[in-house]
């Protein structure tokens, strides 16, 4: 079925009965050319660009729990393309510019909204940095504006700019950042995928993957074993069990990342605004939620929901920042698990053993990747060779140390990002 | 969270520094080689379920301690000072 206004018009004047399942449910196949496993936006988006760009359509998508449930459907749904450092600055660049020609792609609602990103800046050497970064991103082909106190108070007027720890002096704009509908985001590469032939299996837990002689053979299943030449590991924070299958350690360590959401108001927040010195970044929801967030609770973590100490700092720092939000009241917390890697940044690659791929580490920035992400690690599996805006994102360059990309620079070790 | 520390009572979790798996017990010798060292600086067993951490006991009595959590229940099971547990060998 084609989405469109047409449609929605007819569906509505007939009662809605017209409307099909966005995907079909099949039952698992004996053998696949690939199979990816994590059935989540990274997964779900590999599976799309298989088929799409590689006329790959024998291929299945196994998800232990339901399409879209871990962290595509738990983070604050920001998307853009604001890094520094070469390696991640062209992959943001090129999932950006997917995200912009996605719905049309998907023929789906993602209600992707670039709705402008500020992040403020509160001291004479932030704002060089600040300066430097938005130089970057304008070499990169992205937009950047550096925007002055004044600057800020035009589009954000409910600050504080006088805050005593933090007064404001300005914010660098990204005026192509923005939001995007979480969930439909996932549904949309889900159906997509399924339009294209792509097999997604649900409630199919991966307990083995088949290794001989070095090469892939499959894998083993709650739903019987599969056979495939090609696995992909798609799983972030689950990154380390599945790895661990193929006799793999990983540099990664899971952390719990919470997120807020208020009850709706009316519109009282027009972009998404960061405030980096408080780790806590905010944006309103069509539906009029403020979905906030701040920083990791710091400690490895699968329990999906974190402790009162993140939570006090950070409605701490959205009370120091913007005063104003005091009088809405939280509705939900929630937590996702991250993947992080020592340099916070994330990894595409091929594995030791043949015909076995991994795309992992997004730490707490998967989301704004999941169009690029699966861009890259569709053509790494289907091609061998590594996709060049996602060339950089090697597994070995924390055995050699060259070509680590600490975005940060606090240095390429656990529990400093 | 709160920690149960050996020296100080149980204490919320906000007065410690997590630094990670307590992999620092094990530290290999200078010339183990590039494997041994990518192993102990970044590769993570990263359990869910029982593991092994070194937590600082910043705002207390400054001990280096060794908890033994569930990272899926948060549960602590076990705090013992990080001195006690390198002397016994473990």
């Amino acid at each position: 079925m084609r989405f469109s206004g047409w449609r929605v018009l007819r569906e509505g004047l007939t009662g809605n009965k017209g409307w099909t399942p966005h995907w079909r449910d099949p039952e698992p196949k004996p053998e696949y050319d690939a199979v990816i496993i994590g059935g989540g936006g990274h997964g779900l988006s590999t599976a799309y660009y298989l088929a799409k760009n590689h006329g790959m359509t024998n291929i299945a998508v196994l998800e232990k729990g339901y399409l879209g449930g871990g962290n595509v459907g738990r983070n604050t749904t920001i998307v853009r393309a604001n890094y520094f450092l070469q390696g991640n600055s062209e992959f943001y660049s090129h999932s950006l510019k997917l995200w912009e020609g996605m719905e049309k792609d998907l023929n789906y609602n993602a209600m992707h909204s670039q709705r402008g990103l500020i992040n403020l800046f509160h001291s004479d050497g932030q704002r060089d940095a600040f300066a430097r970064r938005g130089n970057a991103m304008i070499n990169q082909g992205d937009d950047a504006v550096l925007l002055d106190r004044e600057g800020v108070r035009r589009y954000l007027p409910y600050l504080d700019f006088d805050n005593g720890r933090f007064p404001i002096y300005g914010g660098l704009l990204h005026p192509r950042g923005g939001t995007a509908r979480h969930d439909a985001v996932a549904w949309g590469f889900a159906r997509g995928a399924d339009q294209r032939g792509v097999d997604l299996i649900q409630q199919c837990e991966v307990t083995g993957i088949d290794i001989e002689n070095g090469k892939v053979r499959g894998v083993q299943t709650t739903r019987g074993p599969i056979r495939a030449r090609k696995v992909g590991i798609v799983v972030a924070g689950r990154s380390g069990q599945v790895a661990a299958m193929a006799g793999m350690r990983l540099p990664i360590e899971s952390h719990v990342l919470q997120a807020f959401v208020s009850e709706g108001v009316k519109p009282v927040i027009d972009h998404v605004v960061s405030f980096g010195m408080g780790h806590f970044y905010i944006s309103q929801s069509d539906k009029g939620g403020l979905v906030f967030g701040g920083d990791l609770d710091f400690y490895a973590s699968y329990a999906q929901r974190g402790n009162m100490p993140m939570m006090e700092h950070v409605m701490e720092a959205g009370m120091t920042l913007m005063p104003m939000i005091g009088k809405a009241r939280v509705l939900r917390s929630w937590g996702g698990i991250m993947d992080m890697t020592p340099d916070g940044s994330p990894i595409i690659d091929k594995t030791d053993t043949e015909g076995l791929f991994i795309d992992c580490g997004w730490c707490y920035g998967g989301f704004k990747a999941v169009p690029g992400s699966g861009f890259s690690f569709a053509h790494l599996m289907a091609t061998g060779e590594h996709h060049a805006p996602a060339a950089k994102f090697r597994l070995d360059r924390f055995r050699t140390g060259a070509g680590l990309m600490d975005e940060e620079g606090t240095g390429a070790q656990h529990n400093l990002h | 969270m709160r920690i149960d520390c050996p020296l100080c009572g149980s204490r919320d979790m906000r007065e410690f520094y997590y630094q990670g798996a307590a992999v620092a017990l094990a530290r290999p010798a200078p010339d183990a080689g590039e494997a041994a060292w990518d192993d102990y600086v970044h590769l993570r067993d990263n359990p869910a379920g029982q593991t092994r951490e070194l937590w600082h006991h910043e705002a207390g009595c400054s001990a280096w301690l060794v908890v033994t959590r569930d990272t899926v229940s948060h549960e602590i099971s076990k705090v013992a000072l990080a001195a006690d547990v390198k002397e016994a060998g473990a």
